[in-house]
């Protein structure tokens, strides 16, 4: 078969700006920047807190200058927009399955001392939760750490 | 530029549909040193038997036999077929499905894991294997995937065959344009097996897919392979009405109405039966197919039918089979209502009308595939071997193209086996089609379009061979169809770039549906009956006397057609009413 | 409504150095044509060297995927007056190579998927006489959306990894492996993982998610390679920490 001559389409390198879902998947991985920010910036509370009174109150002093708080708000709604994001798509990337799954018995390969082998086991099938009730539990899940979080550090 | 051939293999299939994949992985599983090759104008997983929605006949219900299979299909042949082929078949349609279903076809199945059946139509009992409603999707997918395992399988995959290299009574390969560059070249094989399916775009309305120009009928029949039972065109009654688009009968099977303008229930007038609220086998909307697009027509005559922008329509009434029934049987007929006719199949009336759906007709061949031609295979709905004979029943199609794929794959590849190599004379040949083709591609004092000569080729086959015909208007297509002849000798191509020139291909295959065409008409004013699908307003009853045999459609050196007659092969039916509804 | 309706449509004939361009046509406009109506009136009363693949018209065999105004659709199954008044833009898919006007090359595609081993995988003595294997509706409806795919490559087209890593192996290649490694009847999950676990495998993805919106028959193949990742990291950690015991 001869070769033919085709053309190659070029990829532009600001591809992500052609639509606004291919932007919104590129805001939402810088977002782990920032959810980095806001750990770094945990850990070094609780040093500050650990090194006694003063340096605590030099890190709150830090904290609330103007750069800091600009970068904690941006930082914040980067945060806001990993975890909604990430929460919708938890049950298009994992199946969760609810009371109405049954397991169903079949064969799979597994590895023993280096060798594949049948055996018997058992896989979970239907039941599987809608979408809707696995992302409103991770919101749940959410409130109930951060009223406890809140709780702790109120009282 | 042809420098020799640009491949040689034992067993050449021509297309990629069901009835060539399976063609191809029975030869591969049983002489796998055999050299195979697939040779297709489209990529496999594009063949028309993607299409195909409402099921796969099988008898494997425990109060189903293999003898009532063959009588309801002989019965709804209106005793055309050849019943030693239906015996053959109907025995080994279960097993071939069954094959199917270990290479992963997802049959729908019963709550226990077993098979699932449903009713179609003519059937008088449950056998139809079914994959939701789209059995052909799942049927061609699981083979073109399977048959990725054999990696020493060649597919040349977009290559238009224009012509068979035929010397001495004996095939020795083809010609074919390498669409993507547009380079004619020869492949040589001991054996071809063709597989290119129905030609319903022979006609305005159809359920057919583009590609569906009877290519494989027209090659055998230029090589001097007659054309069998041509005159016998089946109508399905319920396609949409613009775009001709299948509503499966699967939809009837599962209880849906044909209603006309009256909301009443129509086939009751047309001795089919009394209407039951649920489906009734062999009875009302779950009838033969060319007794139902007949009473569509009378209703017409009555003046009963709905008039719509594309014509007159009747109803297909699903609203009594609710959602839940609608979304797990028959999801993807919702979808095409939604989306074609803007309406909710659950909630709303569907419009419906017959519309061209298959070719009983094709390459005549024997019970194993073999065509008159030594090496010459057919199979799927290219052949006609027959099992289908006046009139089809649904759902058996798709085994037809298993069953006889894999019979003609297997005697292909053993007389591959002790043939000897082709001939130099054929590449002769191949220069002089080489050259026709380059001719044609470069042809630039045309006057006429494609598109206009193959829409008056339409309305001529549409008014003079329609679901019925009379002797005068058969006449009058076939001198219109000599005219068309002519006109596309001075057809004009607008594209003179070879590079995938899908111009050039679409005047190669109006060219075939010509062809094709007037052996439909000459087959057709010769049987001076009514039987099945075909249909005479001037010689209106059945006349097993003259005509209980075949037509054989022969071209003749100056192009025109010669009919022989072929007997019926009666084994163990004889000669019967059809009698559906009571 | 208006009486027509213009559509801007790449046109590219192979020659050295050649580059597409785009040429324009009215065609009349109609409540009921799809853009492959437009095409196809082009094709037959303007100008009959407009290529362009298409087949089945009913968005079954995925022969005319396009791009029309810049998303991946099968252009049998999008309508002419959802873009009115116009004008609007065809173009051939994205991420493959232009072999003629619309016409893209696919062949890439064809060469992946036989590597994820797409078939039923078993090397039991099972045969048609022993009868169908058992597989009840639940089990079917595991793998049943990711069978549905019916090659269109529209997928293909709109992932961004496929543009810039064109070994990524992609959506619909990865979802029909799935589809068989959740057929109960397959037992041919480690062969297939073989192939997957590669850098131009499931790990080239990075989660965009556009496959699933603009596939046509509702596959998800994101979702597919997603629940592939999970499985296979499962296994690396049980191979990690159990290396000898059978689970």
């Amino acid at each position: 078969m001869s070769a033919p001559i085709t053309y190659r389409q070029p990829v532009s390198r600001l591809w992500w700006l052609k639509k606004r879902t291919y932007l919104l998947f590129v805001l939402r991985e810088l977002s782990s920047i920032f959810v980095a920010w806001f750990a770094v910036f945990l850990m070094i509370m609780v040093v500050a807190i650990g090194r006694g009174e003063a340096s605590y109150q030099n890190f709150v002093n830090w904290a609330a200058s103007p750069v800091v708080i600009m970068i904690n708000v941006i930082a914040l709604a980067f945060l806001i927009l990993h975890t909604v994001t990430w929460f919708v798509l938890t049950p298009q990337a994992m199946v969760v399955r609810g009371p109405g799954s049954r397991l169903a018995l079949t064969t799979k390969e597994v590895n023993v001392e280096g060798r594949w082998v049948s055996a018997a086991t058992a896989v979970r099938v239907g039941g599987r939760l809608p979408a809707a009730a696995v992302i409103a539990s991770q919101y749940a899940g959410l409130l109930v750490v951060s009223a406890f979080i809140a709780w702790l550090v109120l009282r | 530029m042809n420098e020799g051939a640009a491949a040689a293999h034992d067993v050449l299939l021509v297309g990629g549909g069901a009835a060539g994949l399976r063609a191809a992985i029975a030869i591969a599983e049983t002489s796998p040193d055999l050299s195979v090759a697939v040779v297709s104008k489209v990529y496999p997983m594009r063949s028309h038997t993607v299409s195909a929605e409402g099921g796969a006949a099988g008898a494997i219900a425990a109060d189903d036999t293999l003898d009532e299979h063959a009588y309801d299909t002989v019965s709804g042949s209106d005793w055309l077929c050849d019943q030693d082929a239906v015996e053959a078949f109907v025995q080994e349609a279960p097993r071939e499905l069954l094959q199917l279903e270990h290479w992963g076809c997802p049959w729908s199945r019963e709550p226990d894991g077993r098979i699932a059946v449903r009713a179609f139509g003519g059937m008088k009992n449950m056998r139809t294997w079914f994959a939701a409603d789209k059995t052909g999707f799942h049927m061609l997918h699981s083979l073109f995937q399977t048959s990725l395992k054999y990696s020493d399988l060649t597919r040349y995959d977009e290559w238009f065959v224009t012509r068979l290299l035929v010397d001495d009574g004996r095939v020795h390969g083809v010609v074919a344009i390498e669409l993507m560059t547009g380079r004619i070249d020869v492949i040589t094989a001991k054996s071809v097996v063709l597989c290119n399916g129905g030609s319903g775009k022979v006609f305005p309305y159809t359920t057919n897919a583009n590609i569906c120009t009877g290519d494989g009928m027209a090659l055998a029949y230029r090589a001097g392979a007659p054309l069998k039972d041509m005159e016998f065109v089946q109508y399905h009654p319920t396609g949409l009405p613009f775009t001709g688009i299948l509503i499966t009968e699967a939809t009837r099977a599962e209880g849906g109405w044909l209603l006309n303008k009256d909301g009443y229930r129509y086939l009751q007038d047309y001795d089919l039966g009394k209407p039951e609220p649920t489906p009734v086998l062999r009875s009302m909307e779950l009838g033969p197919r060319d007794r139902l697009s007949q009473a569509f027509v009378h209703e017409v005559e009555k003046g009963r039918t709905i008039e719509s922008p594309y014509g007159p329509i009747v109803h297909l009434d699903l609203r009594h089979l609710g959602a839940k029934l609608i979304d797990t049987k028959l999801p993807m007929v919702r979808e095409l209502c939604m989306k074609y006719e803007r309406i909710d199949p659950v909630t709303e009336l569907i419009p419906v009308r017959p519309v061209v759906h298959y070719m009983m007709g094709g390459v005549h061949t024997d019970i194993n595939g073999a065509t008159p031609i030594d090496g010459l295979f057919a199979a799927g709905e290219t052949a006609c071997v027959t099992i289908n004979g006046a009139n089809r029943l649904g759902s058996n199609s798709l085994p037809e193209c298993l069953v006889f794929g894999a019979r003609a794959g297997k005697a292909a590849a053993e007389y591959a086996v002790s043939a000897k190599p082709p001939s130099p004379a054929v590449l002769r040949q191949a220069d002089d089609e080489v050259r026709r083709l380059e001719q044609m591609r470069s042809f630039d004092k045309g006057q006429e379009r494609i598109a206009d000569i193959r829409e008056d080729m339409q309305s001529t086959m549409e008014d003079s061979a329609g679901i019925f015909r009379s002797g005068d208007s058969l006449a009058k297509g076939i001198d219109q169809l000599a005219e068309l002849q002519q006109r596309l000798e001075r057809v004009q191509l607008d594209d003179r770039t070879t590079a995938f020139n899908t111009e050039l291909v679409a005047a190669l295959e109006l060219a075939n549906m010509l062809d094709i065409s007037e052996t439909m008409l000459q087959s057709a004013i010769q049987r001076e009956e009514s039987r099945g699908a075909h249909q005479r307003t001037d010689f209106t009853t059945r006349d097993d006397t003259r005509f209980l045999n075949h037509a054989l459609a022969y071209r003749e050196p100056d192009g025109s057609v010669r009919i022989e007659r072929l007997p019926v092969t009666i084994t163990r039916w004889p000669p019967g009413e059809r009698v559906y509804g009571r | 409504m208006a009486d027509s309706i213009q559509m801007q449509v790449t046109r590219y004939a192979p020659a050295p150095g050649a580059v597409p361009t785009v040429a324009n046509y009215d065609v009349p406009l109609r409540k009921d044509w799809s853009i492959l109506d437009g095409l196809n009136f082009v094709k037959d009363h303007i100008d009959g060297s407009l290529s362009f693949r298409w087949s089945c018209r009913m968005g079954i065999c995925g022969s005319c995927g396009m791009n029309v105004e810049g998303q991946p659709q099968l252009t049998c199954a999008t309508f002419l007056s959802d873009y009115a008044p116009g004008p609007v833009r065809v173009e051939p898919l994205t991420n493959f190579p232009i072999v003629r006007d619309l016409v893209v090359d696919i062949d890439d595609f064809m060469e992946k998927l036989p590597r994820v081993k797409p078939w039923i995988i078993r090397d039991d003595d099972v045969t048609v006489i022993d009868g169908e294997y058992l597989q009840t509706p639940e089990e079917l409806e595991e793998y049943k959306q990711f069978s549905n795919c019916i090659n269109c490559m529209l997928c293909y087209a709109a992932c961004p990894i496929y543009g810039l890593e064109p070994e990524f192996i992609g959506p619909a290649a990865i979802a029909l492996a799935e589809r068989y490694d959740l057929d109960t009847r397959d037992r041919g999950q480690r062969e297939r993982l073989d192939v997957l676990i590669e850098k131009e495998g499931v790990w080239g993805c990075t989660f965009v998610g556009e496959c699933t919106r603009v596939c046509p028959k509702h596959v998800d193949p994101a979702g597919a390679i997603q629940r592939y990742k999970l499985k296979a990291a499962q296994e690396n950690v049980m191979a990690f920490l159990l290396p000898r015991a059978a689970r």
